[in-house]
């Protein structure tokens, strides 16, 4: 009955991050809140827009400000069964970043004799519109 | 399948009215609330980009937050709605999803 009751409701999620790390609580949050939806089954996607792009740039060090490095849970995503992370091609431009600058993010299909994937998808602008009106809820931080 | 877009700060201080604005479909919603009320008002630098949006989409705002702020009907740009806080739920419940930009 349990599991009836979970697959009628399961929804797809978009966790919608516009803000960069370290200086606001948001990223962090959002992060947070990810890794808690993943234990219940739902179809979760992340969306990566405006400064919340530069949450995804390698090399991030955190030393100096006294703040945990949060940047290498999202390599974690994939074995919470999160592969889809849209990052805005515009966005990435607007800042000066290519995805030659992101960490790379993988999940590994086990279907293909466990091949490692990339999560990151660049989209440009329309087509993470497209994308964010097919969802069933958007959360935004 | 059309979304409902609120917007509650102000496109002077924060990009989220402007973001919201680039990822909007024809036949979507867009609700300013709290300070996303002076987004709308008329004459200001942001009116241009709301009302090439209100071409393709319904442009509402919160009357309660836009009279806290000494301002009214007459004073937000042409084709803007006023709703109160009924109208915000009924804005909710007749929309596929909602995304709040913040």
């Amino acid at each position: 009955m349990a599991d009836d009751a979970q697959q009628q409701v399961k929804k797809s999620f978009m966790y919608v991050n516009r803000k960069a790390p370290y200086g606001t609580i948001y990223a962090l949050e959002a992060l947070e809140v990810v890794l808690i939806s993943a234990a219940f089954e739902q179809d979760v996607s992340l969306a990566f827009l405006d400064d919340g792009v530069f949450q995804l740039v390698k090399g991030q060090n955190t030393a100096g400000i006294g703040m945990k490095n949060f940047s290498p849970t999202f390599k974690a995503l994939g074995d919470y069964e999160i592969r889809q992370l849209y990052v805005e091609r515009e966005s990435l431009e607007e800042r000066g970043l290519t995805s030659e600058d992101l960490m790379e993010i993988t999940w590994e299909d086990e279907e293909d004799d466990y091949a490692k994937k990339p999560s990151i998808r660049i989209v440009s602008r329309m087509e993470l519109t497209e994308v964010m009106a097919q969802q069933d809820v958007l959360l935004n931080f | 399948m059309s979304t409902l877009h609120t917007v509650n700060k102000s496109p002077f201080e924060r990009s989220a009215f402007s973001s919201a604005l680039n990822h909007l479909k024809p036949g979507d919603a867009v609700l300013m609330i709290e300070d996303g009320v002076v987004g709308a008002r008329k004459g200001s630098a942001f009116a241009g980009l709301l009302e090439s949006a209100a071409k393709s989409c319904a442009i509402y705002v919160l009357e309660p937050d836009l009279a806290a702020r000494g301002m009214g009907e007459t004073d937000v740009i042409q084709g803007a709605n006023l709703v109160d806080y009924g109208g915000f739920v009924d804005l909710v419940t007749t929309h596929q999803r909602t995304q709040a930009w913040l």
